[in-house]
């Protein structure tokens, strides 16, 4: 097996020095009637080429060529070939979790600029160093919210996410932690009576999207004022994070939750994405997950560590914030690249440049069809409603090598065949006004 | 010659040599540099500020502002900092740190793979789901269970799965219990995973072989106990020979076997966990299946699991449809729910596949084998220099301790030290808690004889030294860009992110 650096001969003679006939004496361990006298069922053993060859075959019999509308927390945009140039060097790839700290500076540098990237951006004072996604991180930040807080229930927007919102539903099951949800206008944006009526004294956050699920961007400053009048906190997650490059940051929340997927990180059919919790300084100590802080070594010179550790489960086991270990550290690495890359002016640029793309294909599908929500600022997703059914409609878009955007039919049957677009600066005109045609109406 | 540098003559594996300084990215901004330059935009110019209203950001603080050449340079350096399996052998017990191929890293990018998204239409992702199902189909095989999920991002959301599976099963019985156990050499996943879970944690001790004390075993079991959440090979590296009265005991009073897969690098190929009595175990595809650890993640924990519990998998679970092709099934009552939305980290199914089908049965067989050969050298070799706290046989990893260095007041922090100037990154330190000052080691398949022998020379020279100076093995690492760092300072008044120096008042 070409992976294994040892020759029959080493094997002997190791062997013989611990005192072993064979291997099996070293499988003695394991009782007779467990052990395993048969090859496993797998694939056999292939050349690298024939490997090649079957990934092929597999990426192949996958959409290839497609123009893409499909947003609904996992966007399509550019990446820069330096990203991959530089998290391919095996320091990065194949280095292991930070935790000695004199060999693994490298690291430790790039997740303190991500996690400053992440408080620039979101106006945050403080972000952790990743979590394994925005679904995920926005059931911690609930988590987050119950321990600071005290109280015992949380109110979430049904504009948020439909599978941000189950996975909440998962991590909260047996925590007693009831989970009531609160309404959308139309204009897209949470319903404030219904949200008022939703808070009771018990509520620990409320959790908010923006631009939520269906691309609105909510008037964050106004659902604060709310929240905190009553004595909650204020979670917002963001599933589509370029958009900050236009979009005032949510600085009147108590958490941030975001998904860093826009930033550099290919779609790869669901991941792997990071997501990342910020928060105010005050809150700091329930946060979950790794934190990197800056230090100094015996002479003075600036280091960088993982911190706070006392948080987290190999130190206080069942008491700890969350029982996360492994994070996405090579993600928020693409992620810190991609950001430093756009920088300052570029990611203003990039994101009116999505504006401009789903301004225009939005003005588009209205001449012919209702563009829903009408009134409240979006990004670059929009609901066109039709009168066809959209997986009809998707399937014509099919045929010419476009994919459609996403029916909410399914989660929100009141919605009918209303259909999520979005167009990113990967939709060219061309593909905009081609996609226009075929769904017609 | 300095006396460090007499020192470290005997140090084989690694010299010192320049490394360039490098600041942080917000230290080389200045306004007006640009690393990218977009395309012409092909549709009317919209004014954000008046699109957008009070939404509108005013500007984007200090984000930095540098060209391509320097973006390289700065990550470039920056990596060089970084020690990794591409450098030298890991020894980092518990954590499975073997050679990464690149091929895996090349089929994962192929752009059929890459770019799907996660909501394209199943006719347009057969091969995507193929990649799920062909994984799914060999891990199941591994691990002699019925029935799996992808969705887990990494071991410990597998472990939250997995206990989320056995407490939808308990109740389906009528109840769901209050308490697990965890042996005392646990992971510390395994407690905080309980508690997310709605149980409470009932400590189980081991006996002085390092094993699950089977009679206390028996005498905590009861109908308030929901399972037992075992490492098996546990962290000590020892294989529980009574696995299988350990199931039994568990399954007469209604209890389950969790099975933590972390070691499975000592059983692929040579054992099933299914055929053993686990009845739902995780598997850390960024350990025994070599996706890379890329500092710190993207993980995957898949959770296989027998009959039993397939019903309560979250969903969608792909399966096959009538015409032969396949889908995900989202109808599926008595699931526990998405516990991450879409698929999970979808592009370590591929790498993991990529491993596999490189090994085939042959070869995770001899990887596994490589596996335990390489542990038991070493323990072979440094036993006596070396305390052995216990005697019992080694599989993929061997626990020593600090016992008689720190009669001279050298800790198994201070030896870890000591073996970055050798060139080394150090084993797990301090871990498992059973043993007071662990030295931990998990070669893996990955090394060579000689690299082998390199740790074995490094940490006897390591032991001479500490009963020689044991001051200087007590202020290692002395050959690094940075020296010990002051972690104390760093939790006492954290600083997080950086801030640019202090403007002057009113600004």
């Amino acid at each position: 097996m070409r992976y294994l650096p040892k020759s029959p001969a080493d094997r002997a003679q190791m062997l013989r020095e611990i005192g072993c006939k064979s291997i099996d004496d070293l499988f003695a361990p394991i009782p007779a009637e467990y052990r395993l006298n048969r090859d496993l069922k797998v694939p056999r053993q292939m050349a690298e080429s024939e490997i090649i060859d079957y990934f092929q075959e597999c990426a192949s019999s996958n959409a290839v060529g497609y123009a893409l509308f499909l947003g609904a927390g996992a966007y399509h945009h550019y990446r820069p070939v330096v990203i991959d140039a530089m998290i391919s060097r095996g320091e990065f790839l194949t280095s292991y979790t930070p935790y000695q700290a004199e060999i693994a500076q490298g690291t430790l540098q790039a997740i303190f600029e991500f996690q400053t990237m992440i408080c620039e951006l979101t106006g945050m004072e403080v972000a952790n160093a990743s979590m394994y996604d925005g679904s995920t991180g926005a059931a911690e930040a609930m988590l987050m919210a119950v321990r600071i807080t005290g109280r015992k229930a949380a109110v979430v927007a049904r504009s948020v996410h439909p599978e941000y919102r189950e996975v909440m539903h998962t991590y909260t099951q047996h925590q007693g932690l009831p989970i009531t949800e609160c309404g959308y206008l139309e204009n897209g944006r949470v319903d404030m009576a219904d949200l008022e009526k939703k808070i009771t004294s018990d509520t620990a956050c409320v959790l908010i999207q923006s631009p939520n699920f269906f691309g609105t961007i909510e008037d964050v400053a106004a659902v604060a004022d709310l929240v905190h009048k009553k004595g909650a906190l204020l979670v917002v997650s963001i599933a589509e994070a370029l958009s900050l490059g236009i979009v005032k940051p949510p600085v009147e929340a108590d958490i941030v939750s975001m998904e860093t997927q826009s930033y550099g990180v290919p779609l790869g059919y669901g991941g792997p994405y990071a997501g990342v919790l910020a928060t105010k300084e005050k809150f700091m100590r329930q946060i979950p997950g790794r934190l990197v802080g800056e230090t100094k070594d015996k002479d003075g010179k600036r280091g960088f560590v993982l911190t706070l550790s006392t948080r987290e489960q190999h130190i206080r086991r069942e008491k700890a914030t969350s029982n996360i270990c492994t994070n996405q550290a090579l993600i928020a690495t693409m992620a810190t690249i991609y950001l430093t890359i756009y920088g300052r002016e570029g990611l203003k640029e990039l994101a009116q440049q999505n504006l401009a793309k789903a301004t225009y294909a939005s003005g588009e599908f209205a001449k012919k069809n209702k563009v829903l929500f009408a009134g409240a600022p979006r990004f670059n997703e929009f609901v066109v409603q039709t009168k066809d059914d959209p997986h009809a409609i998707n399937q014509r878009l099919q045929e010419k090598k476009m994919i459609g955007g996403f029916p909410l039919g399914w989660h929100y049957p009141e919605l009918g065949n209303a259909q999520l677009w979005c167009c990113t600066e990967m939709n060219s005109k061309e593909q905009v006004d081609s996609a226009v045609q075929v769904v017609g109406q | 010659m300095s006396n460090v540098d007499i020192k470290n003559q005997d140090i084989k594996k690694a010299t010192r040599h320049v490394n360039q300084n490098e600041g942080l990215i917000f230290e080389r901004s200045s306004p007006g540099k640009k690393g990218y330059r977009l395309a012409p935009l092909d549709v009317p110019e919209v004014d954000y500020k008046k699109a957008l209203g009070d939404s509108a950001r005013a500007d984007l603080g200090n984000m930095p502002e540098v060209s391509e050449m320097e973006i390289i340079r700065h990550f470039t350096r920056l990596s060089t900092w970084n020690y990794a399996i591409d450098l030298g052998m890991y020894p980092l017990g518990s954590c499975t740190m073997k050679y990464n191929a690149r091929v895996n890293e090349v089929v994962a990018r192929f752009p059929g793979l890459a770019n799907a998204h996660p909501y394209q239409s199943a006719d347009v992702s057969q091969g995507a789901m193929r990649v799920m199902k062909t994984l799914s189909d060999c891990l199941l095989d591994i691990t002699g269970m019925d029935a799996i999920t992808l969705q887990p991002a990494a071991g410990a959301h597998g472990e939250m799965t997995g206990i989320l599976l056995m407490h939808a099963y308990l109740q389906s019985k009528g109840n769901p219990r209050k308490k697990i156990l965890i042996p005392d050499s646990a992971h510390g996943t395994n407690p905080a995973t309980a508690a997310i879970c709605g149980y409470a944690v009932e400590n189980l001790k081991s006996n002085s072989r390092g094993m699950v004390d089977v009679s206390a075993l028996a005498a905590q079991m009861n109908e308030d106990v929901a399972g037992l959440m075992l490492t098996n090979p546990n962290t000590l590296g020892i294989f529980e020979q009574e696995i299988h009265k350990i199931a039994d005991i568990l399954h007469e009073k209604g209890g389950l076997l969790y099975m933590d897969g972390a070691n499975m690098n000592a059983l692929v190929g040579k054992t099933r966990p299914g055929d053993f009595g686990v009845d739902v175990m995780h598997l850390n595809l960024h350990k025994t299946f070599s996706t890379p650890h890329g500092g710190g993640g993207p993980g995957s924990g898949p959770v296989a699991c027998k009959k039993i519990l397939e019903p309560f998998l979250p969903k969608p679970v792909i399966v096959h449809r009538a015409d032969g092709t396949l889908a995900f099934d989202y109808d599926r009552p008595k699931s526990v729910g998405r516990v991450r939305m879409f698929y999970g980290n979808y592009g370590m199914h591929v790498r993991a596949l990529a491993y596999t089908l490189a090994n085939g049965p042959d070869g995770l067989r001899q990887t596994t084998e490589d596996a335990v050969l390489n542990a038991n050298y070493i323990r072979k070799k440094l036993e006596g220099e070396y305390e052995l706290p216990y005697k019992s046989p080694s599989m993929h990893e061997v626990v020593f301790s600090d016992g008689i260095q720190e009669q001279k007041g050298v800790k198994t922090g201070d030896i870890a030290k000591r073996l970055i100037d050798y060139g080394f990154h150090p084993y797990t330190v301090s871990f498992p808690l059973v043993v007071h000052g662990a030295i931990m080691i998990e070669p893996t398949e990955s090394e060579s004889l000689e690299e082998l022998d390199l740790l074995v020379d490094a940490l006897k020279s390591i032991a001479r030294e500490a009963e020689e100076d044991p001051e200087f093995v007590r202020n290692a690492p002395h050959t690094t860009r940075v020296k010990r760092l002051d972690e104390t300072a760093a939790a006492r008044k954290p600083i997080l992110r950086w801030k640019p120096a202090a403007k002057s008042v009113g600004e």
